[in-house]
């Protein structure tokens, strides 16, 4: 077994195991030692991915080519570089936290543990598809549980906010058909066979009016789950229905799909298109930067300022995939990671207030640092991390998309970058707004006054998900050159 | 010269924020205040060896001070553009490494006292501790990028410290008003070195500001809108040194940041953060002076003029004595952005850099003074006003004095360290212009007269209404008001033009007798005039109030600058644009996606009855179609 099919044998494994669970205690167990697997075979790869560039200079290595289509040449093909193997321990990290802070799921526990771990597999295979319609299908399968995650386990209009979630992403998902297929009956436009191979359409010599149709419709079908403005509407009121662990799971690891995608696929294999479309889409992801963070000032419910915020942040990355270069595209791959960490903290913890207070409405809440000190001392830190403190992974990835897009010398651009830097200052209106309510301030609730402790396992998933915001803060040299290194062969199409 | 020592200056802040963040539930109160003293010492221990070693032991080399780097990378942005983290040491490091560090440690020492039996000790001093860490982090910056990082942090650390009693609604808005007006004037600051590091290539200070380095001779060779690129890249680097010294426009958090514990006041908002944006417009000074022939630099002057009478006439003024010690900095930090707005490059010329740093100096000791003998009387009274006070020197001997050197140091009168540092900055701006000495020698009045208005207030006058009697404040609290008071007598001598100027050589300064004379005569006029004022209850200090009417009323309600910021912010920007944008989005963009699934639904409704599931509706559907086929086939083979 290759060391990357073992990302989708394992959790399959996990899954068949959980059918056999009985109760909540045997399905947690088997869910955090798939995980935990999952997660030490992830760290693992870090290094063997090292060990393995140093003699070997493709551009994705530990590849395996299996066909299993053969009509249509689609293969099972995998592979990874840089970037992947990064999102890879990004997925890692907030499955096993969401499995932590699910640790008293009653309801259905096997069933959720299973949702959750079909999940994760749709995640891992898109990242290490190198076969476009792989990639699709497994883009399939991490959207699919999302509608049985929030509809069952979800509170409040939960049947509305899953239908509206996967209609949208569905919609999402027919349009980014559409490109995949436009593109794979143009990879023989230099005369070979139709192939959906990434690596090998990318040599492929796309002509110009083809890439102008399929960019934005590729650009599009991805950036929806990205969140871009105007199609990020699905974002708040799926995660205000979703239960705790399915808002960290989708803000933290299943939006990022998106980027992930415009990057690989749209800009990767459409170069040209990229360069002709670029301006409609920065005025796009710019506008959505500053206008997610307006829009979370006015919010009262803790998780539609978080995903307005991930509108905000999200929008980010696909304003720094769009300057196309190397260093705004490092920082855009940061901030998918620095996010995915971020956010998935964040909804952690607003799922432990909930879970205190049962409310999620800010107003209502107040003096929380006295009566539960740990989880808010924690929600401060978060705060600043997102806010783009200095020490903490978001900064770092800030800096390199605002000095990669200051590298392009031109009007627009700079006008661009400025709006997009002056959202730190909007950020940080929304964010010290609600510490200030919410967790400052006299306790407001004498029900407030015996709130329990924070558990062991939600310690767990909170360290789980801070050490990696505080390593990628304080040294972010080795992730950078982690990252910058597989960049390369995204840069010739669009010189 | 051996920088192993000089990385432990910031490292061991680092260690004790750390250890008492990480073991907060596990250390005693009493225990973290001791190792919270006992880190600075040795910084201080090592900041004092280092001074000596730089100044004195190595000294000058050919006739400058050399500037050591050492550094290592620490994120790539592209082949030429990176962050380095490391440590310079030149003349105004070295001297703002002596200043955080001496200042600090009196904090230190007095807030042992000051916050004793409170519930947040030890975070206390973890948050002490981690803005001291920053502190020296943003005094050894090597490049632009590195400064910014730990200007944020001192940033946060104020954030936090202003926060500290954060059940106070009150702390908790002025906390949040500081961070977010000084991240907007941050927002210059990183658009500016955006700036620099596009045209220039480099974020690093020695490369910078080589006079005869590309970055100077080439200053020309891009412009934007009438000016170079890299002048707008100093004033929007200016913006964001303004933001952090509370020049005006920006300076609306000061006052509000006073809220914090008294202490912190003295150590962050008084005597070290505060002073960043004079020390980030000294580190670039010779950018600010060569390129574009210092029209940036023009702008600093004016603006730090302007702030100076500004937040002196609101001074006189407030009845809070924070408040008027607050208005004090920033009409102090005004001065020495006037200094350094003044100065030349060369030799003599580099006199308003040298006053304008010999200030930061002097100023650092005597307002910490000022701040930890108001702490004192705060302590003792549990009052902030004024009106609460009264007569306090026959209860507190040792408040009284040590405020009193602080005040005469303020005021400019010889030969304490306020008279020497401010003279020089008078010299500086009459030999630049007459316009702004007037400016400085009115302002120079102007604080004599608030000062002493209220020292006469505090210890003086009638007795206020006390409730128990007042006593004089515990040993660790009244020490390190000894130690600075001698530090506020004795800091002017210190021969400043020697070891720093603008090129790093050094230069002789000598009295300018009949400018001194003006200015020791302008302060006695103010304190005289307060004597008259305060020092009795009289009804003259109301009736000349009335006579000035509106304009009283103006500067009492600081110009209404709050209300002003108020009205853009919440009026504008909150309930406008933030209100107006979640509100688009719930109705347009989210109406429109809902409303593209409901129009599905709704058009399904209406057809579904369609699919009725009776056989007799499907033949008949079937056998119309069939017709409307045959008919249409008949019309085409007809035809």
């Amino acid at each position: 077994m290759d060391i990357l099919s073992l990302f989708i044998v394992l959790p399959v494994l996990t899954v068949l195991v959980l059918v056999f669970t009985k109760n909540l205690k045997q399905a947690r167990i088997v869910a955090m030692a798939g995980s935990l697997a999952q997660l030490g075979m992830a760290i693992n790869l870090i290094f063997a991915y090292l060990r393995e560039i140093e003699t070997n200079d493709a551009i994705m290595v530990f590849t395996k080519d299996v066909v299993w289509f053969k009509n249509f040449n689609i293969h099972y093909n995998i592979g990874v570089d840089g970037i992947s193997v990064a999102l890879l321990v990004l997925t890692a990290i907030v499955v096993l936290a969401g499995v932590f802070i699910s640790w008293r799921m009653e309801d259905l526990p096997k069933e959720f543990f299973i949702s959750l771990v079909v999940l994760s597999i749709g995640v891992y295979g898109f990242f290490i598809s190198i076969d476009l319609f792989t990639m699709f299908v497994f883009f399939e399968i991490a959207v699919i549980p999302m509608y049985l995650l929030i509809g069952i386990w979800g509170t409040g209009p939960r049947e509305f906010s899953a239908m509206k979630l996967t209609l949208m992403l569905m919609g999402a998902s027919a349009v980014l058909l559409v490109g995949i297929l436009g593109i794979y009956f143009n990879s023989g436009a230099d005369g070979g066979a139709l192939t959906f191979n990434i690596l090998e359409i990318a040599k492929v010599n796309i002509p110009f009016e083809v890439q102008r149709l399929f960019f934005p419709i590729t650009f599009i079908g991805f950036a929806v789950i990205g969140a871009l403005f105007p199609f990020h509407t699905w974002s708040p009121d799926g995660h205000a229905s979703a239960p705790t662990a399915v808002s960290m799971l989708h803000a933290g690891v299943l939006m990022k799909l998106g980027g992930y995608g415009v990057f690989r696929v749209a800009i990767y294999l459409l170069p040209e298109g990229a360069l002709h479309w670029s301006w409609f889409f920065i005025i796009l992801s710019a506008f959505g930067v500053i206008y997610g963070a307006f829009a979370a000032i006015k919010q009262t419910d803790l998780k539609y300022i978080n995903a307005y915020s991930s509108v905000s942040h999200l929008g980010l990355v696909l304003f720094a995939l769009l300057m196309l270069n190397k260093t705004a595209w490092n920082g855009a791959i940061l901030q998918s990671l620095s996010h995915g960490f971020m956010t998935a903290l964040f909804f952690a913890l607003i799922g432990m207030i909930y879970g205190r207070t049962h409310t999620r409405d800010v107003t209502k809440l107040g003096g929380l640092l006295k009566v539960i000190p740990f989880i808010s001392a924690v929600y401060v830190i978060a705060g600043l991390a997102s806010l783009g403190l200095p020490g903490f992974s978001g900064f770092v990835a800030e800096m390199n998309i605002f000095v990669g897009a200051f590298e392009n010398d031109n009007i627009f651009y700079r006008i661009g970058t400025v709006i997009a830097v002056s959202a730190i200052v909007v950020t940080a209106v929304y964010i010290l707004r609600v510490v200030g309510i919410m967790l400052m301030g006299p306790v407001n609730n004498e029900a407030y006054l015996n709130l329990e402790r924070v558990r062991w396992y939600e310690k767990l998933g909170i360290f789980l998900l801070l050490l990696p915001i505080i390593a990628i803060g304080v040294a972010p040299l080795w992730l950078s050159e982690l990252i910058l290194q597989s960049l390369d062969p995204f840069l010739k199409g669009v010189l | 010269m051996n920088l192993n020592l000089v990385i432990l200056i910031p490292l061991i802040p680092l260690l004790v924020f750390l250890v008492l963040g990480l073991f907060y539930k596990k250390i005693k109160p009493a225990v973290s205040g001791y190792i919270g003293v006992l880190g600075l010492l040795f910084s201080t221990g090592l900041a004092l060896y280092t001074a000596y070693r730089y100044f004195i032991a190595i000294g000058k080399t050919e006739g400058v001070y050399k500037t050591i780097v050492e550094k290592t990378v620490w994120m790539n942005f592209t082949d030429s553009l990176r962050i380095d983290m490391g440590i310079l040491l030149d003349p105004i490091a070295v001297m703002m490494l002596i200043v955080v560090s001496v200042i600090s440690l009196m904090v230190h020492i007095y807030s042992r006292g000051y916050m004793k039996g409170d519930p947040g000790y030890t975070k206390y001093f973890a948050f002490l501790s981690l803005f001291t860490f920053s502190m020296y982090g943003l005094v050894l910056a090597t490049n632009l990028f590195q400064i910014y990082i730990f200007w944020e942090l001192v940033g946060v650390s104020s954030y936090l410290l202003i926060g500290y009693y954060y059940t106070k609604e009150s702390a908790v808005a002025a906390a949040k008003k500081a961070f977010v007006v000084t991240r907007f004037a941050d927002l210059g600051f990183l658009i500016g070195i955006l700036i620099i590091g596009y045209y220039t290539g480099t974020y690093d200070f020695e490369t910078l500001n080589n006079p005869e380095g590309n970055s100077i001779l080439n200053w020309a060779a891009t412009s934007f809108m009438g000016l170079s690129a890299l002048t707008w890249a100093l004033i929007l680097i200016f913006i964001g040194g303004a933001g952090k010294s509370a020049m005006f426009p920006l300076h609306i958090w000061l006052p509000d940041a006073m809220e914090g514990p008294t202490p912190v006041s003295a150590l962050i908002h008084a005597a070290t953060m505060v002073v960043a944006g004079v020390y980030l417009v000294a580190r670039l000074f010779p950018m600010y002076y060569f390129i574009e022939d210092g029209f940036a630099l023009n702008i600093v002057a004016f603006i730090g003029a302007f702030t100076a009478l500004f937040a002196a006439v609101i001074a006189i003024t407030q009845t809070d004595i924070k408040r008027v010690l607050a208005f004090s900095t920033m009409s102090q930090l005004g001065y020495m952005m006037l200094a350094l707005g003044v100065s030349g490059y060369d030799g003599h010329d580099g006199l308003g850099f040298m006053s304008s740093m010999f200030h930061l100096f002097t100023h650092a000791m005597f307002k910490a003074l000022l701040f930890l003998c108001a702490g004192s009387v705060i302590h003792a009274i549990h009052s902030n006003y004024l009106k609460d006070m009264g007569g306090l020197r026959k209860y507190m001997p040792i408040t009284n004095i040590t405020f009193l050197i602080a005040a005469l140091a303020i005021a400019g009168v010889p030969p304490l360290a306020g008279f020497w540092s401010k003279d020089e900055i008078l010299v500086a701006a009459f030999e630049h212009s007459l316009f702004l000495y007037v400016v400085g020698l009115f302002v120079a009045g102007l604080t004599a007269f608030y000062i002493f208005r209220i020292y006469f207030g505090i210890f003086w006058g009638k007795e206020g209404n006390y409730k128990e009697k007042p006593h004089e404040s515990p040993g660790s609290m009244t020490a390190p008001l000894l130690i600075l008071a001698l530090l506020s007598i004795f800091g002017g001598f210190i021969p400043f033009s020697e070891f720093i100027s603008p090129d790093k050589s050094g230069f002789e300064t000598h009295l300018n007798l009949p400018l001194a004379a003006v200015a020791v005569f302008a302060g006695l006029l103010g304190i005289v005039l307060s004597w008259i004022f305060y020092k009795k209850e009289s009804k003259l200090a109301d009736k000349f109030a009335k006579g000035f009417g509106a304009f009283y009323t103006w500067a009492y309600h600081k110009f209404y600058f709050d209300e002003l910021y108020l009205f853009v912010t919440k009026r504008i920007l909150f309930n406008g644009i933030a209100r107006g944008a979640a509100k688009f989005d719930k109705k347009y963009v989210d109406g429109t996606m809902v409303g593209i699934g409901n129009q599905t639904v709704n058009t399904s409704e209406k057809i579904k009855g369609i699919q009725s599931g009776k056989v007799q509706d499907y033949a008949f559907a079937f056998i119309a179609g069939a017709v409307v086929l045959a008919i249409i086939c008949i019309y085409l083979w007809l035809n």
